[in-house]
């Protein structure tokens, strides 16, 4: 009833190319600003923040680079915890070089970085496909996490080989470290992920996104009617890491605090961005959100039920969620192996013949 | 011969014998892979699943211990026996081969025709799964495992090497359990070559493996032959969880073998049984001998991603590895 094209006129092109063309699409998305902007920030504490909300933002952005990679431009990566450790040290060695600089361009230099490596580690993709380079790329996820293990001058000497974020601030509001509130951290993870989602929506619709469709759908085909594969690749893995860079940098300044390459950056964190992004739907930036949600809640909502609940010792319930989260993401992809997205998809069909049946 | 040399020697024979072990793992990758299709994560995870199995059974652990302790409150953990060996094992592979019929009737029969990628990602959920399952089946705890295999560096060899060095003094250090590594591999590839090649069951698991639709119309059930090959892997996994938790112990970082395994089957390729084992000796001696040479120079521990960039440049020039299937791409 609501859910409907019609009536709703289009007079430019400007309208008529516009992101949500449905009204309906379009103050769904106003209400969810709304909440994010002006009443999650005044509602928030320390527990919410660094339990759900702030990770969930800085997830989200590395899904919606992970998604740009494989979804967009069919390219599988397994190296994402070690593009995020680049971006976590850039940002570190940027920060402690440059401290009278605004820490909005440091987080912006790490991207820029990582997309720099990332185009490195991108260069095999134009030889290697599929599974071949799915393994290949933990080739960086390996090589990155024991360079940043065993070069000192990345963590500027410290004697733990740990690095941790000095305090930063911005508009005399810290931002990093022990005094910034649960307020700035969120506002400053909404922020990016407001612009590189943005960013990400218009980049993946224009001629560049079209491009990297083209090669995931067949790389040859796209070759022979003139999509330069050099030029596609090497955009995805560009783009997709200074993404990733950036959720990275975001982790460890803003997140974290402190970071120990191997724990915080590891493999594990490869096969998480990717369930997030396997689950939330592959090529869909709400499904990059609805995956990096669903995995950020489920281990709190577990482990609230089975210890706080239940009552049971901690490290059952660590295997237990375990098995739950497996199982679940064997069940997800059984029901639904293009994820939440899709559902998301079918919902929105079903709203607009609703109340009608046809 | 200087000692350097003889050191330089002693390290490649040690990597010889560790790439032994990677190329079991890899093995039971092949297998699936060629079988099906898929790319089965979880093989390490089988093979720490397998082994706490082989632990628990032989010692006569209670399963679900410490959740029925949480839930009801007891306290029981063992039933107070102990199995031989070998009734263990035969133990195991049963429990092995159900966990095949389990996997295929959950989750491979509901993701037919499903990407690849697809069916990449329910292995690691699998591997998840798994992992969760046999600790809370089994317990965390690191277990030792004891089948009677020898263990301990050979005198034989030691002795026999002892002339080789400037005044009798030198002597190869290589463990026995190696030895029986190597041993065990070379027999399992041999009696899987036989299988594949002589049986009726191994042609059609080869017809399968060649073009899945084609192997249906001769009335080969597709069914039937991925519970056989999960069955087949599973017991390749057991055989490495014997090996490699003899080695260290049975514990998580078990499971973190199929990640020493993958650059092998980039090297060796993903369809050849024979690349399994070449790429498993290639980067096992590769990746010691470069950690004896250039490893103190930056830093040490190369192990870690000396395989898998060795892998990574070794496909620019062949991208299929080494004993692969050409790539033939049609649009």
């Amino acid at each position: 009833m609501f859910y409907r094209e019609a009536g709703d006129f289009k007079t430019s092109y400007v309208n008529d190319s516009q992101t949500f063309p449905i009204q309906f699409d379009r103050w769904r998305y106003y209400a969810v600003l709304f909440v994010a902007l002006g009443i999650v920030p005044f509602v928030i504490n320390d527990y919410w923040a660094s339990a759900v909300f702030v990770p969930f933002l800085i997830y989200s952005i590395a899904a919606i680079g992970l998604n740009i990679l494989t979804g967009y431009c069919g390219q599988v990566s397994l190296g994402t915890g070690g593009f995020m450790a680049v971006g976590a040290y850039a940002v570190y060695k940027l920060m402690t070089a440059f401290p009278e600089v605004n820490i909005i361009f440091h987080v912006l230099g790490a991207g820029i970085i990582t997309a720099g490596v990332g185009v490195l580690f991108g260069l095999p993709s134009l030889r290697i496909k599929g599974f071949y380079l799915a393994v290949a790329t933990l080739a960086a996820q390996f090589f990155l996490v024991w360079l940043f293990n065993k070069v000192p001058w990345f963590y500027n000497y410290s004697a733990s080989g740990q690095i941790s974020a000095p305090e930063r601030t911005l508009a005399g509001i810290a931002l990093t470290g022990p005094e910034a509130s649960a307020t700035a951290k969120y506002l400053v993870c909404l922020g990016f992920v407001f612009v590189l989602a943005w960013l990400a929506r218009n980049l993946t619709r224009g001629t560049v996104g079209r491009s990297w469709m083209a090669i995931r759908d067949m790389d040859i085909a796209a070759e022979i009617i003139g999509v330069n594969p050099l030029r596609a690749k090497l955009t995805a893995f560009a783009v997709s890491s200074f993404f990733i860079g950036i959720a990275g940098a975001l982790f460890f300044a803003v997140y974290l605090g402190a970071v120990e390459v191997g724990e915080a950056f590891g493999i594990n964190k490869s096969f998480l961005v990717l369930f997030m992004v396997i689950i939330g739907g592959l090529g869909s930036i709400f499904g990059s959100f609805a995956g990096a949600a669903f995995l950020v809640l489920l281990p709190v909502f577990l482990k609230n039920v089975l210890v706080g609940g239940l009552g049971w010792p901690t490290d059952l319930a660590a295997h237990l969620e375990l098995m739950i989260v497996g199982g679940l993401i064997v069940f997800f992809l059984i029901a639904e192996p293009h994820g939440l997205a899709q559902l998301w998809r079918l919902a929105k069909e079903k709203l607009r013949l609703w109340p009608f049946p046809h | 011969m200087t000692d350097q040399f003889l050191y330089a020697v002693e390290v490649m024979i040690n990597g010889l014998m560790a790439g032994v072990l990677y190329a079991l793992v890899a093995l039971g990758f092949v297998l699936i892979f060629k079988a099906s299709g898929i790319f089965n994560y979880a093989q390490g995870v089988m093979a720490l699943f397998a082994a706490l199995t082989l632990v628990g059974l032989q010692q006569g652990q209670v399963p679900f211990a410490h959740l029925i302790n949480a839930i009801f409150g007891t306290e029981v953990h063992h039933f107070g026996w102990h199995l031989p060996g070998l009734v263990a094992i035969i133990l195991t592979i049963g429990v092995m081969v159900l966990l095949a019929i389990i996997i295929e009737k959950v989750i491979l029969k509901h993701l037919v025709n499903q990407e690849p990628i697809i069916l990449f990602m329910a292995t690691i959920g699998l591997a998840y799964f798994l992992e969760g399952f046999g600790d809370v089946m089994w317990g965390s705890d690191i277990k030792t495992l004891d089948v009677g295999l020898p263990q301990g560096a050979s005198f034989w060899v030691e002795e026999k090497t002892a002339i080789l060095g400037t005044d009798n003094f030198y002597g190869f250090f290589i463990d026995k359990l190696d030895m029986v590594a190597a041993l065990v591999a070379a027999i399992l590839v041999i009696s899987l070559t036989i299988f594949s090649q002589y049986s009726k069951q191994g042609r059609a698991l080869r017809a399968v493996a060649d073009d899945h639709q084609a192997a249906l119309s001769v009335g080969i059930s597709l069914r039937f032959i991925w519970v056989l090959v999960w069955s087949i892997a599973g017991f390749v996994a057991l055989v490495a969880g014997i090996m490699w938790g003899a080695k260290s112990g049975v514990q998580f970082s078990l499971s973190l073998i199929a990640l020493k395994a993958l650059p092998v089957l980039m090297l060796g390729g993903f369809t050849s049984i024979p690349g399994a084992i070449v790429g498993g000796l290639i980067i096992g001696v590769g990746e010691k001998l470069f950690e004896f040479t250039i490893g103190p120079m930056i830093g040490g521990a190369t192990e870690n991603w000396f395989a898998y960039v060795l892998a990574l440049l070794f496909l620019v020039f062949r991208p299929q590895g080494l004993f692969g299937e050409k790539i033939i791409e049609r649009v």
